[in-house]
């Protein structure tokens, strides 16, 4: 259990992007909008070069959200310690605002599978998610954030709604939670549900952070609608009506732009962005 | 029914397997394609990994093939750690063993190029030594020098004219010619930079990487090749900051 208050404080509660190295004489020139960015803990693990340079630099002007997409939190072994110690040795040295990862798997019996891939609700789970939880914050030190993720099918095994599931979690680790509103909506299509209640039901006070990124649409065996979460598109206007209805209900929150695949250029993106801070403007704090 | 990792996991790595029982859609029907979802992001973000790692050998083979070699690829050797930045190491290994690319035998000499690329990318950075270091040597000391390489620095030796069929692919350079070349990687701030050796070049520098004095790698060199031209090493790595530091060793007592 990580002693810290429900909702993670530390970002300003303005737009940032997922920031990719194309844009970096751009937001070192012009960062317009953006107030913050967010890193691929993953992407920061070499011993030096461009990347850390960058990051240094971009350190010294925006706070930085680390984000990690390979720790495997929800994986049936024990966490990668050598994984551990580099994030530990990351948090340590940049000194990010916040940590965010993963309710997902990537690992199993030694190989990394280099995807976010998909876990039963169950009390099994919770107990295991929790124990890793707890022993990630107990190695950096600090509270992290659980993302929610994008579903394209249930576990017949499932017993807990996920609102339900990720507000067992914070409660018992004492973790915040990332919103991803995107995911949200992707889910709530794929499996059938309404997206609006599924925020309503979310434990709003536990966030400390909001992802917005862009999906594409497939079918099913059965003609129905597949999206499927991939961070190379504009975020679906649909999207943003969530946004609104989350806003309504949490007041201000940081919003992050995810654009990870068929980068655009840097208008494009602050356009996101600058979308972003009206949906900000609209409610109050 | 539990679907336990170890059954999801084998069903994404191989498609000929049944997709797991247990995971449905939302009307309780099974999961079918939106299984797939899961065993297409895996093959195509490693095979991606892989495309990004390796572009000269891309471009040799082609995407059609590239995909293919790298389905079966990341299928037998996923990768063992997050860091995607260091996925592929046995990549040029496997390249080597595989048959139906045998008549291309210097792929996996290549593939060694593009993987020292990425890791001289990643080196930690060390401050280099002083562009007059050398000249301030007094002369007769200089075969008693010793050098600190950059950890970015490294040395490949190959059969193949490796350096002329990367730059053909990746620089517009001229045609290859049947020629062995060996290759050091330099980086000068942040990008890895291939260089074709010169003679006697590659006995030179692992001699020098291994501590031994300035005269005693010359010597090696010569042996290994008469054409050795020690001037034109010196120029190699002094305008790169391939050197961290610069000692005299104590002169030996014979």
């Amino acid at each position: 259990m990580y002693d810290a208050p429900p909702t993670p404080k530390g970002l300003p509660n303005l737009p940032g992007v997922g920031y990719k190295p194309q844009h970096y004489s751009d937001l070192i020139e012009n960062p317009g909008t953006i107030g913050w960015l967010e890193i691929h803990a993953e992407n920061y693990m070499g011993d030096g070069g461009r990347p850390i340079a960058q990051l240094r630099q971009l350190s010294e002007r925006f706070p930085i959200s680390v984000h990690g997409v390979g720790l495997s939190i929800g994986g049936e072994g024990r966490l990668d310690p050598e994984h551990l110690a580099r994030l530990k040795h990351l948090v340590g040295w940049l000194n990010p605002t916040v940590f965010s990862e993963h309710l997902a798997w990537s690992t199993h019996d030694g190989a990394f599978l280099n995807d976010l891939l998909p876990l039963p609700y169950t009390e099994a789970t919770i107990t295991r998610v929790s124990d890793h939880i707890d022993e990630l914050q107990n190695t950096i030190g600090r509270q992290m954030m659980l993302e929610n993720p994008s579903s394209y099918l249930a576990f017949d095994e499932s017993t807990w709604s996920e609102p339900d599931f990720l507000r067992e979690v914070a409660k018992r680790t004492g973790c915040g939670l990332l919103l991803d509103v995107n995911n949200v909506f992707v889910s709530a299509t794929n499996l059938n549900y309404d997206p609006q209640k599924y925020i309503e039901d979310y434990p709003l006070d536990y966030v400390g952070e909001i992802h917005l990124g862009g999906h594409d649409e497939d079918e099913d065996d059965h003609g129905k609608p597949l999206l499927i979460d991939s961070h190379g598109a504009a975020v679906v206007d649909p999207v943003w009506a969530l946004l609104d209805h989350t806003l309504s209900l949490s007041g201000h929150r940081p919003i992050l732009i995810e654009w990870d695949t068929d980068v655009p250029e840097w208008p494009i993106l602050h356009a996101e962005a600058e979308r972003a801070q009206k949906a900000l403007s609209k409610v109050t704090a | 029914m539990t679907v336990t990792q170890t059954t999801f996991r084998s069903a994404i790595l191989d498609g000929q397997q049944d997709r797991p029982l247990g995971l449905s859609d939302a009307e309780g029907r099974p999961a079918g394609r939106r299984f797939d979802v899961y065993r297409n992001n895996v093959a195509v973000s490693l095979t991606d990994a892989l495309a990004t790692g390796f572009p000269t050998i891309a471009k040799l083979i082609g995407e059609e093939n590239f995909n293919a070699v790298a389905g079966i690829f990341l299928r037998q050797s996923p990768p063992a750690s997050p860091l995607m930045m260091h996925y592929g190491a046995g990549f040029p290994d496997f390249l080597r063993d595989f048959e139906p690319l045998a008549h291309l035998g210097y792929l996996g000499d290549v593939a060694d190029l593009e993987l020292a690329l990425r890791r001289s990318y990643h080196a930690a950075d060390a401050p280099p030594i002083a562009a007059d270091a050398l000249a301030s040597v007094p002369p007769e000391h200089l075969g008693e020098v010793t050098f600190t390489f950059a950890p970015a620095v490294s040395l490949l030796s190959s059969p193949w004219p490796l350096h002329a069929i990367w730059a053909f692919n990746m620089q517009n350079g001229p045609k290859p010619e049947a020629v062995a070349q060996d290759v050091i990687i330099l980086r000068p701030e942040f990008d890895p930079e291939p260089h074709a050796l010169p003679p006697g070049g590659l006995a030179c520098l692992q001699s020098l990487m291994a501590g031994n004095p300035l005269g005693i790698a010359a010597a090696r060199a010569s042996e290994a090749d008469k054409a050795f031209d020690l001037s034109a090493i010196l120029t190699l790595l002094l305008p790169d900051n391939a050197l961290t530091s610069i000692t005299i060793s104590q002169p030996s007592e014979v």
